[in-house]
């Protein structure tokens, strides 16, 4: 399996090129966090990311995002630049914590980017409730965040990122901070409500089995400097569910992820391999390259 | 947290009304036994002469000064509390409305915010009553307004540097969410940063309260109308009515505590989502 | 921008508010915030002169700097508050420094504020140790004994209300006007800042830490020596700093009604009885009173960086 993309051109709702990523320090020692990213996105995909820690991934997506530039390359998100589609709202975006704020009810935590869009109310009102039902959690409009568990929190905050009904979701290991039992029924409710949206998702992860069990395609990184080593079409049928977990073929996809980590390094031991090195500083990037 | 246990309005169980005020009572038994211990053993030591010469008068005296002097006599008390008290709180609006507004602009200009903590680290090791005399001079020894710029002076920093905390300590998560929202700076402001501010505003005001009053009393020590706490207590003590000088002196502090206690209650009301309001296990 | 966390500073995945820096950076951004604090200084003091220049009274000097001409300008518009009396020219603050305390007295003013601070500072630094030994005490048996904290915690925050003014004569009056009753009154002021800081402190060790010392069988006082002491630690500098100051207070404080003729209280009384003869002398007096607990507050810090130099995110004054 090479670099090239399966889908056309033409259907890539996302469009990464050339894309490198380094951060600088006052000491001048640099760090090469992505190098030669190249990988597109076609609508209505399930892409996850997949590596050790620090290769990266949560910077590609974050790049997506329009969060943080690259340093050369260039990115497209529906044909559009990056700043140009959070401004138009393009996509939601899920971390891993839930982010959701306390003085607010659960309902108006989901109507938030609502608010910032300039909705009327009842409009506001009717796709809070509406978000809600899809995750399931429409007895607690009125709750506060504090009262919900853990995966609770990060159905609101999935209701949140999809109220404004964006083309892509883009996820950031959202499952990591729950226990395996929750995990798994949370992959359950994506591709619930992936099957019902029809929405593009692309997905951090650090975990092989929800990679598999997730996603169409599975992009996997190698170590620091991050580089795309592998993609692997993940051909389960669909839809997925608790025996797909039980498939001789989901094993075998899972080793396969698992033999392409470790052709890509993921086992060797690096030291301070999680994070930016002491003294990166805010150093001034740019975006090289033409609009794809 | 679970949602195990709850009840109809979703609630976790034992956290209705009736069960968080008996819990909390029942925290608060110890402290009625020793305050009513101690107040026994006060007046039977005064009674008995056991104290030598300590101007300690028995409680039944500083309560009988109390009343009697409450409203007329040489040292109107209940007048005098009054007066202090409003010059404690006009001080608590002063010092907090400028603490509010340098701290707007500290957390919007990043310098400012490298200034701060030195500045109020320097500030807060001047010793406070150095500034009395300064401020019956400039203002006024007769004048409300001299001890109303001390509590400002007193109260001003804590609440710049709690402020200033509240409007810039953010998770960066939730700085990322927003600006995936594409808000802009006063947005987030609004949605995010006033209200993440809050919890930190009622730590200050709450540590302004108590301030505010002990530092009236101590910028009237030095001077100032005669019906104020501080000066009942200088020209009580200097006639040896030391029981009058305790009824002041114990007045000023109860007033203090019931400032704070309000602060608690606004507070209650207006952030009743923040951690620390939520009944706790202990 | 006013990100809490520059955004190439927090690569996704990590959570910190401050980085930490080499030395090479640390220095640098030392250097950088002494510049600032200079910086700003000299525009308090341009700032000061620039509001008497517009409404202050006359600026009438003779024979300036001995060049034999003289100078005088008369302000556009008149401030009450940037009277001589009230705002002085900050160079005639520091020209009273220099010059005798006393007409016929050879010593200086600020010698004689530096000897009066001294002064103060012994009276101050033992009822700092006093009240911290004392806030240590508490703070210890509160974290034992629940029973006791929650019965006396609430006296222990109540003291703090009563207005230390209004107690310190009655305190003379018990222990004497000596050395001892300003003692007890810095006492009164610092014990509270550190036991309540303590009690915080010593509960705060991992709840993991404490059962791995109870898997050992240790008892309630090595795990008080192992575990609670070294972790209260930054909690009690917290605390110290703030009692610094707090001591200093109450020695000035404590002096007055005392009577207690050489320290830096009776200095404040006797100037500001003199304000409308020479305010500089107040002002002086308030600004080497400020330096005192700028300088304990310091002592402190260095004290703190030296004890705690062995832990993470430590050294950030």
């Amino acid at each position: 399996m090479t670099e090239q993309p399966v889908t056309p051109a033409a259907d890539a709702v996302v469009r990464i090129s050339g894309v490198d990523k380094l951060f600088g320090s006052d000491s001048g020692s640099v760090t090469t966090a992505l190098q030669g990213i190249n990988l597109d996105i076609g609508r209505g995909e399930f892409v996850s990311l997949i590596g050790p820690s620090g290769c990266g991934k949560s910077t590609l997506l974050r790049i997506i995002g329009d969060l943080i530039q690259p340093t050369t390359g260039s990115v497209t998100v529906n044909g559009k630049l990056c700043a140009v589609a959070r401004h138009d709202r393009d996509y939601g975006m899920v971390f891993q914590a839930p982010v959701l704020f306390d003085w607010r009810t659960v309902e108006d935590n989901v109507k938030l980017p609502l608010e910032l869009m300039g909705w009327d109310k009842a409009r506001r009102d009717a796709r809070a409730s509406e978000m809600l039902n899809l995750v399931e959690l429409g007895e607690f409009l009125r709750h506060r965040p504090y009262q919900l568990s853990g995966g609770m929190q990060q159905r609101v905050a999935i209701a949140r990122a999809l109220a404004f009904e964006p083309s892509i979701l883009l996820m950031d290991e959202p499952f990591g901070a729950l226990d395996e039992m929750t995990r798994e029924r949370m992959n359950q409710e994506v591709l619930r409500i992936w099957e019902r949206t029809g929405i593009t998702v692309v997905f951090v992860t650090h975990s092989i089995p929800e990679a598999v069990f997730l996603s169409s395609r599975v992009v996997v990184m190698s170590a620091r400097p991050g580089r795309i080593t592998d993609l692997i079409d993940i051909d389960l049928p669909r839809p997925r569910d608790v025996e797909t977990r039980e498939q001789p073929r989901y094993f075998e996809l899972v080793t396969d992820v698992r033999e392409a980590l470790r052709r890509g390094g993921a086992d060797q031991i690096e030291p301070g391999v999680d994070e930016v090195p002491e003294g990166a500083s805010a150093e001034r990037t740019r975006v090289e390259g033409g609009i794809g | 947290m679970t949602a195990a246990a709850t009840t109809p309005r979703g609630m976790p169980a034992g956290s209705t009304r009736s069960a968080r005020w008996t819990r909390r009572l029942r925290l608060y038994v110890p402290t009625i036994v020793v305050f009513i211990a101690t107040i026994a053993l006060w007046e039977v030591a005064v009674r008995s002469r056991a104290l030598g010469s300590f101007p300690l008068p028995a409680p039944s005296q500083i309560i009988e000064a109390l009343a009697t002097n409450w409203g007329s006599g040489r040292w109107p008390l209940g007048r005098a509390a009054v007066a202090t008290l409003f010059e404690a709180v006009g001080g608590l609006l002063i010092g907090t409305a400028a603490g509010v507004v340098v701290a707007f602009a500290t957390a919007r200009f990043g310098t400012a915010r490298e200034l701060l903590i030195p500045l109020a680290v320097g500030a807060s090791a001047v010793p406070i009553i150095a500034f009395a005399p300064l401020m019956n001079n400039w203002f006024g020894v007769l004048n409300p307004l001299s001890k109303m710029m001390m509590v400002a002076v007193l109260v001003f920093f804590p609440v710049v540097v709690n402020v200033t905390r509240g409007l810039t300590q953010i998770e960066p998560a939730a700085l990322e969410l927003m600006r995936s929202y594409a808000a802009s700076e006063s947005t987030i402001l609004r949605i995010l940063r006033i209200p993440n501010a809050l919890p930190y505003f009622f730590t200050a005001l709450k540590i302004a309260a108590t301030l505010s009053l002990i530092g009236a009393i101590v910028g009237e020590y030095f001077g100032g109308a005669n019906d104020v706490l501080g000066r009942v207590v200088v020209q009580s003590a200097s006639s040896l009515r030391f029981d009058v000088t305790w009824a002041a002196i114990l007045l000023g502090a109860a007033t203090g505590i019931v400032f704070y206690l309000v602060i608690v209650a606004i507070e209650r009301m207006v952030i009743p989502w923040h951690a620390s309001m939520r009944a706790h296990e202990s | 921008m006013t990100t809490s966390v520059p955004e190439s500073l927090a690569p996704p995945g990590t959570r910190r508010f401050r980085s930490s820096e080499t030395p090479a950076q640390e220095r640098m951004s030392r250097r950088r915030r002494v510049t600032l604090l200079v910086a700003f200084a000299a525009a308090i003091l341009f700032l000061w002169e620039a509001v008497k220049w517009l409404g202050g009274v006359p600026w009438r000097y003779e024979n300036l700097f001995g060049s034999g001409t003289d100078f005088f300008h008369d302000p556009p518009l008149r401030f009450p508050f940037a009277t001589d009396l009230n705002l002085p020219h900050w160079w005639d603050i520091l020209g009273a420094l220099a010059a005798p305390v006393q007409r016929n007295q050879d010593q200086s003013l600020l010698q004689f504020l530096l000897g009066a601070s001294f002064y103060t500072w012994r009276e101050a630094a033992l009822g700092f140790l006093v009240g911290a030994l004392l806030g240590l005490l508490l703070a210890t048996l509160f974290v034992h004994y629940g029973l006791l904290e929650r019965a006396f915690v609430p006296y222990v925050v109540a003291s703090q209300t009563i207005p230390i003014v209004a107690l310190a004569p009655m305190i003379v009056f018990a222990f004497g006007p000596s050395i001892t009753s300003v003692v007890v009154v810095a006492t009164y002021l610092t014990f509270f800042p550190v036991t309540i800081a303590m009690i915080r402190g010593l509960r705060s060790p991992d709840p993991r830490a404490l059962e791995l010392m109870r898997s050992y069988a240790a008892s309630k006082w090595q795990i008080y020596r192992h575990v609670r002491l070294p972790a209260s630690l930054p909690y009690l500098f917290t605390a110290l700093k703030i009692a610094a100051t707090a001591s200093i207070v109450g020695a000035i404080i404590g002096e007055g009604p005392g009577g207690i003729p050489d320290g830096l209280g009776r200095a404040i009384i006797n100037f500001n009885q003199q304000y409308i003869s020479g305010p500089e002398k107040l002002w002086g007096t308030i600004l080497v009173s400020s330096l005192l607990g700028v300088v304990f507050f310091l002592l402190i810090v260095v004290a703190e960086r030296f004890t705690l130099r062995n832990r993470p995110g430590a050294a950030h004054g």
